[in-house]
């Protein structure tokens, strides 16, 4: 029992060594975002590396979970006669819930991952070190662009995946199931509000944009400097940054509604 | 009106410095002056505190105790942002070479000018392509680190090292992982730079031979405590321990690490 309790108390502490940690970390990142000279370049290819090079699994994602959607949708809604909603209900589905969550994991996997190898291995190949050695802080040089394109990022990939979801659902619904064109449609722009729905989707994207560029590169920054360390930061992204996602998207729709 | 210059007794100094990791003490009580302009090397077995000692003058990790001084300022004492104003003084070859991975030999060695100092376009390109010269590297300008042997990227990296004319060169294992013509060459190249530019060079080695070559100045940290000394002071000390680690008796050493790996099994037999 002693243990037990031992036990839980460490954790406890360790916990909310991390989370000071974190926050430090994250404290530094927004210094550096506000110091000058700006990393606009950095800041570019790092748009490019997590953003342009996600477009094809983002797209597919999109269209196929769309797809899914009307055909589930239209076998359910049928049973109701109400398969003129379908464009609804694929619509509100994917821009209030499914497109932040599901690009955010995607993203984790995709982009997060990579951010937290990467670094961890400029920590491994004493990058970092040769940074400050050169009087360049690393936070400011690598970290910060990343965090702040994973930011940028995450709402314009969410707003592509809803839209590859709605035309996934024309698909099945309109070509497959012979649903009327204009009726989903109709009943997209009928049941979806622009500031509601869509305003709180991206908010939801930008949320979990934070989430994934803090985490990934926290990781990342603090590797421990072997291979199986670069490993275990890699991992501990994805399942840290997924869970948080999960929970915060919880938080995110009972207080605010989204 | 008062010289601001440091007194030259005061460039690199270790005063009293101990350090350790958690419960294992790497070194304890390290006092040493690195006299200026001259080539001094730390010497010791793996696991010594060599490159600790190199990370201590850096800053890049903190001591347990003790004072070490660059130009007079206490490193230990100084946070971060003021850490890298005295790190502008400071030049440091990596033992991996920790060359930026996604710039070319050209952008990395042409790094440190374009982030710290005003140079023209045109300045910085002379700048590094004089570095190149001098390490022979002119050809490799445009290649990636990955696309560079080991012996290349040291040199790429002693390049990236000099380019800010730093007043101290700080070298970490500079010859390990080569093969005897490539660690040579690193070796007559910072003999030449020290000669050239009059940096301090601080070496971290363990490599007895060169050591015996190049150092003004030699630093041996053995398992219970440092000695100091030329090598001519070294080469005929009466210290049994400068003399066993200076010339040290492979078969026995080699017995003898045997036999405590051996003991145990042999007493479970």
């Amino acid at each position: 029992m002693v243990t037990v309790v031992r036990d839980l108390g460490w954790l406890s502490l360790r916990f909310v060594e991390q989370l000071g940690s974190l926050a430090r970390f994250a404290g530094s990142i927004g210094a550096s975002l506000l110091t000058p000279p700006p990393r606009f370049g950095r800041f570019v290819d790092e748009l490019f590396k997590l953003g342009v090079l996600s477009l094809i699994i983002i797209c597919l994602c999109g269209t196929a979970v769309g797809a899914v959607l009307g055909l589930q949708g239209y076998n359910t809604l049928v049973r109701f006669g109400a398969a003129d909603s379908l464009g609804a209900v694929v619509g509100l589905s994917l821009i209030r819930e499914l497109a932040p969550v599901l690009t955010a994991l995607l993203t984790t996997g995709r982009a997060g991952s990579a951010t937290t190898a990467e670094i961890g291995t400029m920590v491994v190949t004493e990058q970092l070190d040769g940074l400050r050695m050169m009087s360049v802080d690393p936070v400011h040089y690598i970290v910060a662009p990343k965090a702040l394109a994973m930011v940028v990022v995450m709402p314009l990939l969410s707003a592509l995946f809803t839209v590859f979801g709605i035309f996934g659902g024309y698909l099945v619904g309109v070509r497959v199931m012979g649903l009327d064109g204009s009726t989903y449609l109709s009943s997209l722009d009928s049941a979806v509000d622009f500031e509601n729905d869509v305003g709180g989707s991206l908010l939801k994207a930008v949320v979990f944009g934070v989430l994934i560029g803090l985490i990934s590169t926290y990781r990342g920054f603090t590797t421990a400097p072997t291979s199986a360390g670069v490993s275990s930061a890699t991992t501990s992204t994805v399942v840290v940054a997924s869970v948080c996602i999960l929970i915060f998207d919880y938080f995110i729709t009972a207080l605010w509604g989204v | 009106m008062p010289d601001a210059r440091p007194a030259p007794d005061l460039h690199l100094v270790f005063d009293d410095v101990s350090m350790a990791f958690a419960a294992r003490h790497v070194f304890d009580h390290l006092s040493f002056r690195f006299p200026p302009g001259r080539i001094s090397v730390i010497l010791g077995g793996s696991g010594s505190g060599k490159s600790t000692a190199l990370r201590l003058i850096g800053g890049l990790i903190q001591p347990s105790g003790g004072r070490i001084l660059v130009d007079g300022e206490d490193v230990t004492a100084l946070s971060e942002r003021q850490l890298y104003r005295v790190r502008a003084k400071l030049g440091m070859l990596f033992q991996s070479g920790a060359l930026l991975d996604a710039l070319t030999v050209f952008e990395n060695v042409a790094f440190p000018l374009r982030q710290r100092t005003r140079l023209s376009g045109a300045d910085i390109e002379a700048r590094v392509r004089e570095c190149l010269d001098a390490v022979g590297l002119t050809d490799a300008d445009d290649l990636l680190p990955s696309q560079l042997s080991g012996g290349m990227v040291k040199r790429a990296a002693l390049a990236r090292a000099i380019v800010a004319r730093p007043s101290i060169l700080l070298c970490d294992e500079p010859f390990s992982g080569l093969d005897p013509i490539s660690a040579r060459r690193i070796e007559a190249l910072l003999v030449e730079i020290n000669g050239r530019f009059g940096m301090t060079v601080v070496v971290v080695s363990h490599d007895i031979a060169s050591t015996m070559r190049m150092a003004a100045q030699v630093l041996v940290l053995l398992p219970d405590g440092a000695v100091e000394g030329s090598p001519e002071e070294l080469r005929h000390s009466t210290d049994a321990r400068v003399a066993s680690f200076l010339n040290p008796d492979l078969d026995a050493a080699l017995a003898g690490a045997t036999q405590v790996e051996v003991a145990p099994g042999a007493a479970a037999w």
